[in-house]
């Protein structure tokens, strides 16, 4: 795997079988172990209760590829939540409203790129800062209250269908086929992936990579902002520790389809799986009545595995 | 650590060494504070209150002393605050089980030991990235932890064990001794053995160290077992202080430990960085959110400015380094 050339976005046909298997492995255990796993009904809640979680773990996969993180994406989320049920509530304009959401998302995005790449402070430290701020912030606009009274036309953003196809798995079927476009058939794309791999070939070819890094960190908030919409619609209010540690999940599935941390490698049919698997994981243990906390060991569990699995083919001659 | 290689020649007469000149700016620092809250502040300049800031000071240091010691190999322990909750509620069904607050007490220790050294492990043997391998960790800990507890709360401890947190010696808290003892302990430590060295050269330049036949690994699971089980010590005094054990009981207090570490000017790139620097460090920032009680600053805004200091204090380690 080392060998492979870190610009080419070619995907790793080598990690194909990992997170392929744990989803279709774990769909199986469920199957077999809670009868109403495999149903159409069941099925589709794990797309639709996906998308969430799909729409941070996109612009998480071209963060990572750039050897960065953002753990403030779970704040970020939340923050961006309340501004958007607080401006609907009070407006009742939806445009208004997601309007703010984006604006939080793209600040706080604008924040830790420039810390990240104008001041060259780690991410996982600059991002650990800013989600500290975030989560204070949401504390100090709700006082710790949630935001009630979401209008319906709303609420029917999550739980509305659009041509027979319920309509958050149009929103995240869109925003894949635009990240891919992004990834794979623009020049953005190719920068993108010179990042992580190999940032001192951009400087030479003059790009102004700083910008790029800032830009890559903005589309990561914006989605948070796309995200809150649905968030606030799913949960039918603003909360203020809503998104919480979602940025785990987000992170669990670009570790879980094969995006490497160190060599900047990624994959985004990779980072679709590894939400699917979460999803699918988080579904059958809810059906089983596990408790949400040993979900989330599970999925820690889960992560550490395929990091152990990484660093085991990347040590192989 | 830099000085005595890079340090230009300089004219003789009176100087000190990078390290001396930046912890006289934090004893500044503090200073300053100090002077500017008795100011804004009646109730600040009072032995109450000036105890009540060195014992919550003391729970910080004894996070952030064990997290310096990671970061001076150049690596962070994110799972601090998730092992002081696991740790504590299995010290407080231990001493419920048993009624013994010494075992009690040992089972808080060897939990966050435990947890330390499969951190190290993870680290040293697995080459995980430090900040992911204990990032997966804390959501592990958060897990096992609200699973056993089952959103209980055990409360009620035997009084000598309350001691710990909450008992007086000569007029000063407990903890405040137990943080002088571990500040003497940690920098003996880190300054005068050998190991300790070992850890300050693994930080400043890894290949070299590996090359000069220090065992890198073992040193490593040993400076991630420390912090672990400083997590531990914190949860002992944290439950002696509390008399109860909840689930979320250290979940706030990772960022606040970061830092105290990055203030106490611990640099994250490794090899720089001190116990008693983290010592002043954990001083300035408890000053900081006493005085923001005490001018009764609504206490939402403490993980915003706590936030902002960690950011600030690492900012200011890297433009300290481009200027050499």
């Amino acid at each position: 795997m080392s060998d492979q050339a870190v610009s080419s976005p070619a995907p790793r046909i080598l990690a194909i079988p990992g997170v392929s298997v744990a989803l279709i492995g774990l769909s199986l255990l469920f199957a077999v172990a809670s009868p109403g796993f495999l149903t159409s009904g069941n099925l589709s809640n794990v797309l639709v209760q996906s998308v969430i979680l799909l729409l941070l773990a996109l612009p998480m996969t071209l963060i990572i590829m750039t050897e960065g993180l953002d753990l403030s994406m779970g704040a970020v989320l939340t923050l961006a939540s309340l501004v958007l049920a607080l401006i609907v509530v009070s407006t009742q304009s939806l445009a208004l409203a997601l309007l703010g959401a984006l604006g939080v998302g793209l600040v706080f995005g604008l924040v830790n790129g420039w810390l990240i790449a104008g001041l060259s402070i780690p991410p996982f430290v600059a991002t650990l800062g800013t989600l500290g701020a975030a989560q204070g912030l949401a504390l100090v606009v709700s006082d710790g209250q949630s935001v009630v009274g979401i209008p319906r036309f709303v609420r029917l953003i999550y739980s509305g269908e659009t041509f027979g196809i319920p309509t958050p798995i149009l929103i995240g079927a869109g925003f894949y086929a635009l990240f891919h476009i992004l990834l794979y058939h623009t020049r953005f794309g190719t920068y993108v992936c010179a990042l992580g791999g190999n940032r001192d070939a951009l400087t030479l070819a003059g790009v102004a990579w700083k910008r790029l890094l800032v830009a890559v960190y903005m589309l990561g908030g914006a989605m948070a902002g796309v995200a809150a919409l649905l968030m606030t619609a799913r949960i039918n209010a603003g909360h203020p520790t809503a998104a919480i540690g979602m940025e785990f999940d987000a992170i669990a599935a670009v570790a879980l389809g094969g995006t490497s941390f160190e060599k900047g490698n990624g994959w985004l049919l990779g980072t679709l799986l590894g939400v699917l698997t979460v999803g699918v994981l988080r579904n059958g243990l809810n059906l089983m009545a596990v408790p949400s906390s040993v979900q989330v060991a599970c999925i820690g569990a889960l992560v550490i595995a395929a990091l152990l699995i990484d660093s085991l083919r990347s040590t192989r001659p | 650590m830099s000085t005595a290689s890079d340090a230009p020649v300089r004219a003789p007469g009176f100087h000190v060494s990078r390290e001396v000149q930046q912890l006289a700016y934090r004893l500044l620092a503090v200073a300053l504070l100090c002077a500017a809250l008795s100011f804004a502040a009646e109730a600040f300049f009072t032995a109450n209150n000036i105890l009540n800031v060195l014992r919550q000071a003391s729970l910080l240091f004894f996070l952030a002393s064990g997290l310096t010691l990671v970061i001076l190999t150049g690596g962070l322990d994110l799972s601090v605050g998730a092992n002081i909750g696991l740790s504590a509620c299995f010290a407080a069904t231990a001493i419920k089980a048993t009624g013994s607050p010494a075992l009690g007490t040992l089972a808080g220790l060897a939990t966050g030991l435990v947890i330390g050294i499969c951190n190290g492990l993870m680290v040293a043997k697995l080459r995980i990235p430090s900040f992911i391998a204990t990032y997966g960790m804390l959501w592990v800990l958060h897990g096992i932890t609200y699973y056993y507890m089952a959103g209980e709360t055990i409360h009620g401890f035997p009084p000598g064990f309350r001691q710990i947190g909450s008992g007086y010696f000569l007029g000063v808290p407990i903890p405040v001794y137990l943080m002088l003892a571990f500040l003497l302990a940690g920098t003996a430590f880190a300054q005068r053995t050998i190991w300790g060295q070992q850890i300050y050269a693994i930080g400043a330049n890894p290949v070299a160290a590996r090359l000069t036949g220090i065992p890198v690994d073992r040193r490593l699971i040993l400076v991630y077992a420390i912090s672990g089980a400083m997590a531990g010590v914190a949860s002992i005094v944290f439950l002696a202080r509390l008399n109860s054990a909840e689930g979320d009981i250290g979940e706030a207090m990772t960022l606040p430990a970061i830092a105290a570490a990055l203030i106490g000017g611990a640099s994250l790139f490794g090899g720089i960085g001190s116990v008693f620097g983290t010592f002043i460090g954990a001083l300035i920032l408890t000053l900081v959110l006493n005085g923001m009680n005490l001018l009764e600053v609504n206490a939402n805004w403490q993980p915003l400015v706590t936030g902002l200091i960690v950011v600030l204090a690492v900012w200011l380690d890297m433009a300290g380094r481009r200027r050499g």
